[in-house]
């Protein structure tokens, strides 16, 4: 009898302290088990943003930071120019990545550090108590939108993996969603592919994640997942953006 | 032969797993209590089950082993 999936040693055995059905815990295992599968664990180095998944740096077993809000691709240029043999991710959300820190995540892509970023985008702030993202949908409900986004007030939600795609700097950008298996393995595959593209000093690589948030979005994880495929995804289409 | 173990007190309940499973082999327990307060997932037909990782895959708690 031959184990055929269990828990990698990547990941430590602290029991996550995310919400029932919540998408970090997810994308945490996949991390850790392309971590384990490309063999780099003793070279590898994360950067947890300041969000839901703060207490990343809990849940891996390599070296990781904890940087300023927004700052982590900041934090990451620092450590890969001194260490441009290790391999780095940051991963960061939608709240630290699509507003407080759009400025840092665009300018590293642009200047081409070669980094991996890792970016999960649930339509929502998480932590704070579910108030309106840059990545909200238009007439999605929030607690700073109670009668749904207004397109007139707030503009459209930011598509991130499309505008960092356009970036000469960027080498690997793709959409991924949890939604359902094929879309979960999709997603470890350019998890994957965006290792092995800092690996290869091409340049800048991100995957971008549909992420379910229950909690926030008032629905069951059930319904979240539907949701994911009935309202995010006709907005936010997966694929790969850029490949060089 | 498979084996599915669900590591009952990592498990919070959302059912992820029972939604990803193609052949109906998990279901959410009605009367079991886990140590966080939780009604964990538990294996009710093993006999259906492929050894197809599904399950395994969606768990947001990697609170599923599988062996074949």
């Amino acid at each position: 009898m031959a184990t055929i999936f269990q828990r990698t040693s990547v990941l430590t055995d602290k029991p996550f302290h995310y919400c029932p059905g919540c998408g970090h815990g997810i994308v945490h295992r996949m991390v850790a088990e392309v971590i384990d599968e490309l063999g780099i664990r003793e070279i590898s180095t994360g950067v947890a943003p300041v969000g839901c998944a703060v207490f990343a740096y809990n849940y891996f077993d390599i070296d990781m930071y904890e940087a300023a809000h927004g700052r982590a691709p900041a934090l990451a240029t620092g450590y890969k120019r001194v260490h441009p043999d290790h391999v780095i991710f940051t991963y960061q959300g939608d709240g630290d990545l699509a507003s407080i820190g759009t400025a840092e995540i665009v300018h590293a892509a642009h200047r081409g550090e070669k980094i991996t970023t890792i970016f999960i985008n649930n339509a929502i702030y998480g932590m704070t108590g579910g108030q309106m993202a840059p990545t909200t949908l238009v007439g999605q409900k929030t607690t700073t939108s109670p009668l749904g986004r207004d397109k007139d007030h707030c503009g459209e939600p930011i598509r991130m993996a499309e505008m960092l795609a356009t970036i000469s700097g960027s080498a690997f950008i793709a959409r991924c969603a949890l939604n359902n298996t094929p879309n979960l393995i999709k997603t470890k595959q350019a998890i994957k592919k965006a290792f092995e593209t800092q690996i290869a000093r091409k340049g800048f690589s991100m995957v971008e994640i549909l992420s379910p948030c229950p909690t926030n979005w008032g629905k069951s994880p059930a319904e979240a997942m539907d949701w994911i495929q009935d309202a995010m995804i006709p907005y936010y289409p997966l694929g790969v953006m850029k490949e060089v | 032969m498979i084996r599915v173990t669900i590591y009952e007190d990592q498990c919070k309940g959302c059912g992820l797993c029972v939604r990803a499973c193609p052949r109906s082999v998990l279901a959410i327990s009605k009367t079991h209590l886990n140590k966080k307060g939780y009604y964990p997932a538990e294996v009710v037909d093993l006999s259906a089950c492929v050894a197809c990782t599904s399950c395994a895959r969606t768990c947001p708690d990697v609170a599923i082993e599988i062996e074949k």
